[in-house]
């Protein structure tokens, strides 16, 4: 076999063992989709009466909470990779002959599929609450493929948190900020009408562009948003996450 | 060098300025056990680490399976199988699936029937399919084990096996390896005692302090540590002077006024020092039987206690 599909099937036999932890676990997959559902529920239903955006509160909260859904699932697989570390398992693997990132891998394919699992069930209450998206076939591909691109980028970055991180509850907490970051940007209300200082954050940080290049795809108006800028963002976010799971992978015996 | 499965040459392992392993050698031959006898943070753990692939030396030379751990470590790891000291296994999977993901990560096929038989080997089957956060102590480690068999490693590495068990299940455990060895599989074992590398191993090293201050067989040890003794202490020199001229091979401690009386501990022999004792109408204040441990080995190997036992 050669070098690449040796770790793709390492990888494969991987990703079996943290499915079915997650299937064992399914308070993880019900809090990771429950809470974004409970979220939108206020946004829209509660607070966003109130928020004068300039169209239907829901068309312009759902890409958002697409966003948030995706950052909410990260917190229990930074805690599941630290338990991983923490346990003597870990070991096992590394004595073994098995390729060195399909422990990691597991984990993040893993997270990627739970994130998916939630942003569906974001699609599914949206359109039950009046969602009226503009997009076609091609669009909603494009919805797709930028949420896949999210989830890994941050799924990898997460990876990273947990394995630096010393237990698995500073693991978790690590994630916080990954999840205050949808607040601080153009996901429920348009960054023009926040505070200075707050705004130039919202405007600069990743999940703007994202979370822009999403709206302007379901409008069916891909040129709203900066495509480029959210690929870029998540290109390079994965790439420092790989790099730095990577590396602290190496360094814990 | 190729009888060898096994052989260390000047290993080095610093942490920081502390030396944890101070230039050690050893060489373990193919299809025997090799025991690393010490107290606790001796340096076992990290030559066990250094060995399997696990940890970096410092400096030194270290071949397994014929293999240098420093440049062809995945050659090594495809033959060894490694059992630490803290069961390594999937507590979220049950024991069925813990096998059966060294099995397929390991390639072996058929992997069902391995799995079967593993489990069946360890007196699994009835548990084969709860999940390992259920099993005791004892079941944990065996499946740790059985874990690391999967694949039939020709070098198998273990790290403590019996710490923590209780007598039966550390009487299974030595059974398990003895099987293993019959099997021809080279085993690398540490432990803290005494009794455990003289019932398993072929050659055993003594490790103190980062050093090895011993190796040799369990007898070649035990002839330089006292063996398993009866302890008497007199009432006065009077009865010492009588007791020394019964039992010639006592060696006698004027000061303390006891007797040291070689034995072999057991019961019937016991009873014919007393008897012996008793017709000349002699009787001990203080009656003792000492068996030596590791802290004996220590003593006369070192000049002091383990440091274990300092601790305390």
């Amino acid at each position: 076999m050669s070098g690449f599909s040796t770790a793709l099937a390492d990888s494969t036999i991987m990703l079996r063992r943290n499915l079915k932890h997650s299937l064992r676990n399914p308070l993880v997959i019900f809090n990771a989709v429950l809470f974004p559902l409970v979220m939108m529920l206020m946004f829209v239903k509660v607070f966003g009466g109130a928020f004068s955006v300039g169209e239907d509160y829901v068309d312009y909260a759902t890409p958002g909470l697409l966003v948030m859904a995706v950052s909410y699932g990260l917190g229990s697989t930074a805690t599941a990779v630290n338990d991983d570390m923490t346990k003597g398992i870990i070991n096992r693997f590394k004595a073994m002959d098995v390729s060195r990132g399909a422990v990691l891998t597991g984990h993040v394919v893993v997270t990627a599929v739970r994130c998916l699992v939630a942003d569906a069930a974001i699609v599914a209450l949206a359109f039950a609450l009046g969602f009226d998206p503009a997009a076609g076939a091609l669009g909603w591909l494009g919805v797709f493929g930028l949420l896949v691109l999210l989830t890994v980028a941050a799924a990898w970055l997460t990876v990273a948190m947990g394995l630096a991180a010393k237990t698995a509850e500073s693991a978790g907490l690590a994630t916080v900020p990954l999840i205050m970051l949808p607040f601080l940007s153009s996901a429920f209300v348009p960054a023009d009408t926040m505070g200075a200082g707050v705004r130039q954050f919202a405007e600069y940080q990743p999940f703007t562009p994202v979370i822009e290049t999403l709206r302007g795809l379901l409008a069916g108006d891909p040129s709203r948003g900066d495509a480029i800028a959210a690929v870029a963002w998540c290109a390079g976010l994965a790439l420092v996450g790989y790099v730095w799971a990577v590396t602290t992978f190496r360094k814990r015996a | 060098m190729n009888s060898s499965a096994i052989a260390v040459t000047g290993l080095r392992k610093a942490y920081g300025d502390k030396a944890v392993l101070d230039g050690i050698d050893f060489e373990v031959a193919e299809g025997s056990v090799f025991a690393l006898l010490g107290p606790n943070g001796a340096g076992k753990t990290t030559t066990v680490n250094i060995l399997a692939t696990l940890m970096k030396a410092d400096a030194g030379s270290v071949r397994v399976a014929g293999h240098d751990v420093a440049t062809a470590t995945r050659q090594v790891r495809s033959a060894i199988g490694v059992t630490g000291q803290f069961a390594a296994v999937d507590e979220l999977l049950s024991g069925r699936e813990n096998l059966r993901l060294m099995a397929d990560l390991r390639r072996v096929r058929p992997a069902a029937s391995v799995v079967d038989g593993l489990l069946e080997r360890f007196d699994l089957t009835e548990s084969a399919d709860r999940q390992a956060s259920t099993y005791s102590g004892g079941m944990r480690r065996k499946l740790d084990l059985a874990m690391t068999l999967v694949g039939s490693p020709r070098i198998i590495f273990l790290d403590e096996p019996t710490t923590g068990l209780d007598p039966r299940s550390r009487r299974t455990m030595w059974d398990i390896v003895r099987g293993l060895v019959a099997e021809g599989t080279t085993i690398f074992l540490t432990t803290q005692y005494l009794e455990e590398a003289d019932q398993l191993a072929d050659r055993i090293a003594v490790l103190d302090q980062g050093r090895l201050v011993a190796e040799g067989t369990a007898e070649e040890l035990k002839r330089q540590i006292p063996g398993t003794h009866v302890r008497l202490r007199f009432a006065g020199p009077d009865e010492l002077d009588a007791a020394a001229r019964l039992l010639p091979g006592a060696v006698r401690d004027d000061q303390e006024l006891t007797l040291r009386v070689p034995s072999d501990g057991e019961s019937r022999s016991l009873r014919a020092l007393l008897d012996l004792l008793d017709e000349h109408l002699l009787g001990s204040r203080e009656f003792s039987v000492h068996t030596p441990d590791l802290d004996d080995v220590f003593l006369a190997l070192t000049g002091r206690v383990s440091t274990e036992v300092t601790a305390k």
